[in-house]
């Protein structure tokens, strides 16, 4: 059983009562100001959003198959079979490709630090694996982010969608992106209207570089046969030159 | 670096030098003791910059000329290439350490560096760079060793080094082959964000295509450079060989790029008039106009004009890699980055440092002996 969190802007209030949650559980500092940045960051890893007369919320998406997870050199991101995508800082060497590469924007760094590391949601892994649901979905008022399992809150999602058509917008946000993700947005306008990126492939990101990177064995060994061969004919060829007599080549050895 | 202590004949360059040298130490320091919040314009949203675009991207591609002349040496056995070969594993040898010395103040724990040494993660590309880089440096250590054990006379190791030399040269050829592609490789992950006119499938293909261009170039500059310095002369005849080589590149590179633009329906990007665009055309006219330039022999033949296409030949590959780590990422991020000034003078300090261990280890280590041994039929050399 996968976890998953559904955000349905159509019932956020604005209230923050998930980012406060948010900054408790991190033990991040929380007030006015930080209330009204509007983008995650190290000190911040969830953020309402305002666009226009909706709200939106940011967080870690939790990919099916995380584009952070595959581009880590150290293997510092993993998806777990529970559904978050954990961070372990302590095998993290820095080079940030992750931020680079997921297309979510989410992983973000401690600028300030001497030696830093890595901020993203990890959707409560502790609280989760407990059983108990994340902090923000528990500090939610109005329901609008609730905590569960993924199969099951695509079907709420799709009741809530049936039962109110002319509220929503008919699609249900990460069933698709990116070969699916942990946390899944429902929205009475177009996503994009939202500020989420609506250009993303359905196919996971990490089989763009895997296609390639799969074959890297197969490349290898053939170019070691094939340049292994060519070093064995050119210099037979001196070889053999150099037995025959002939004055004008250089034999070596 | 003896002789550099006797005589401290005081020049505009030297000035330069320790200007520059001195900035970036004070970049170093703000980098060190302030994070790399107060040293770079880096952002969340930008989290790659000047270090990993220029340092990196830029360092490995020009260290490109040591396995392309390795192979074409020993591989391909044109000796007459031989007396080029110590310089280009210089250039490559000191590409990638200053490479490495950039990485180190790049990422945010340097201290871990070794991490994916025992912390594997096979589906990474930048896993498989990191490790390609190390043993390519271990492979370029043996390959440029014969010149360190000649200076001091290590006759034992010499021949040590002389013996394993063929399985080292094809290792690093296969580790170049693989590192140089894979850092185009590391940009197809990011398909909705960098720019149509340099995401493409091929950019592994490319950016091998691009960095051996890069590599020849390198060694054009480099012998023309320690020929002004130094008086040490290399055959002309070497010279055009390798002009040549960079012109039959330099098409082979074109037709695949141009290739792929029409095939992946991207030339209408080019009628756009937006920065990307711009730097497009900056950037193919830096490699145009030497393939251009060299197709005719006469060309070739002259000293200028070598000169010429191989400093259009790098500073149009900088410009590619600089686009597509940097400037065809900003439009999708609707960032502008701009480096801030400890980045830059750390930079300008490493180029510096590159320049200066050449400078000496071109004084001081047999690095051209080869050329009079080429002439000596008799005289062997392994």
């Amino acid at each position: 059983m996968s976890r998953a969190i559904l955000y349905d802007s159509s019932m956020c209030i604005g209230c923050r009562e998930c980012e406060k949650a948010c900054a408790a559980r991190w033990k991040l500092p929380y007030n006015e100001a930080i209330a009204a940045e509007e983008q995650i960051s190290a000190h911040k890893l969830t953020a309402i959003q305002t666009h226009g007369t909706h709200y939106s919320r940011r967080l870690c998406m939790h990919c099916a198959d995380p584009t952070c997870a595959s581009v880590c050199p150290v293997g510092a991101l993993k998806k777990t079979s529970l559904g978050p995508v954990v961070y372990d800082p302590a095998k993290c060497i820095g080079c940030r490709y992750c931020m680079l590469a997921c297309p979510f924007q989410v992983p973000t760094y401690e600028w300030q630090s001497r030696l830093p590391i890595v901020r993203k949601c990890d959707m409560c892994y502790e609280r989760v694996s407990q059983g108990k649901p994340t902090a923000c979905a528990e500090a939610c008022p109005t329901g609008a982010t609730v905590c569960g399992d993924r199969d099951g809150l695509i079907l709420e999602a799709r009741r809530r969608i049936r039962e109110k058509p002319d509220q929503y917008y008919g699609r249900i946000y990460g069933v698709e992106e990116v070969g699916g993700t942990s946390v899944l947005f429902l929205s009475p306008v177009p996503f994009g209207q939202l500020g989420i990126p609506t250009n993303l492939p359905k196919t996971p990101l990490p089989m763009l570089t895997w296609k390639v990177l799969s074959r890297t064995p197969d490349i290898a060994s053939v170019a070691g046969v094939l340049l292994g061969g060519v070093y064995w004919i050119t210099h037979r060829r001196e070889k053999v030159a150099a037995e025959e007599g002939d004055g004008n080549h250089r034999g070596k050895k | 670096m003896k002789s550099l202590l006797r005589f401290p004949r005081l020049s505009v360059w030297h000035f330069i030098f320790t200007v520059i040298i001195l900035g970036g130490m004070r970049g170093l320091y703000v980098r060190a003791m302030y994070g790399l919040g107060a040293a770079t314009n880096l952002t969340d949203r930008f989290p790659w910059g000047l270090w990993k675009g220029f340092n990196v991207l830029t360092g490995i591609g020009l260290g490109a000329g040591g396995f392309t002349v390795a192979a074409t040496v020993h591989i391909f056995n044109l000796k007459r290439y031989k007396p080029i070969l110590r310089i280009a594993l210089l250039t490559a040898f000191l590409g990638y350490s200053l490479m490495a010395v950039a990485l180190m103040i790049d990422i945010g724990q340097p201290q871990r560096i070794w991490h994916p040494i025992v912390m594997w993660n096979e589906h990474s590309v930048l896993f498989e760079v990191a490790w390609c880089v190390m043993l390519y440096l271990t492979v370029l250590s043996l390959e440029f060793a014969p010149a360190v054990c000649e200076r001091f006379g290590w006759h034992k190791a010499r021949t040590a080094v002389g013996l394993i030399s063929a399985p080292v040269v094809i290792f690093g050829v296969v580790l170049s082959t693989l590192h140089q592609s894979s850092l185009g490789t590391l940009f197809l992950i990011v398909p909705e964000k960098l720019y149509g006119l340099w995401y493409t499938p091929l950019l592994p293909v490319l950016f091998f295509l691009s960095a051996v261009c890069a590599g020849l170039a390198m060694v054009l500059f480099a012998c023309r450079q320690s020929r002004q310095a130094f008086g040490r002369q290399v055959p002309a005849a070497l010279m055009e060989g390798v002009a040549r080589a960079l012109a039959v590149m330099l098409a082979i590179y074109h037709a695949v790029r141009f290739g792929d633009l029409i095939q992946r329906r991207a030339v209408h990007l080019l009628a756009q008039n937006r920065m990307e665009t711009w730097l497009f055309a900056l950037e193919t006219a830096l490699l145009t106009a030497p393939l251009l330039v060299l197709l005719r022999e006469r060309n070739r033949g002259s000293r200028e004009a070598r000169y010429l296409c191989s400093l259009m030949v790098l500073f149009g590959f900088v410009a590619n890699r600089l686009n597509v780590s940097i400037t065809g990422l900003e439009a999708s991020q609707a960032t502008h980055y701009v480096p801030k000034w400890p980045e830059v003078m750390i930079t300008f300090s490493l180029i510096s440092v590159g320049f200066a261990i050449f400078r000496i280890a071109a004084l001081h280590l047999p690095l051209f002996v080869e050329a009079k041994r080429a002439e000596e039929p008799e005289t062997i050399a392994a």
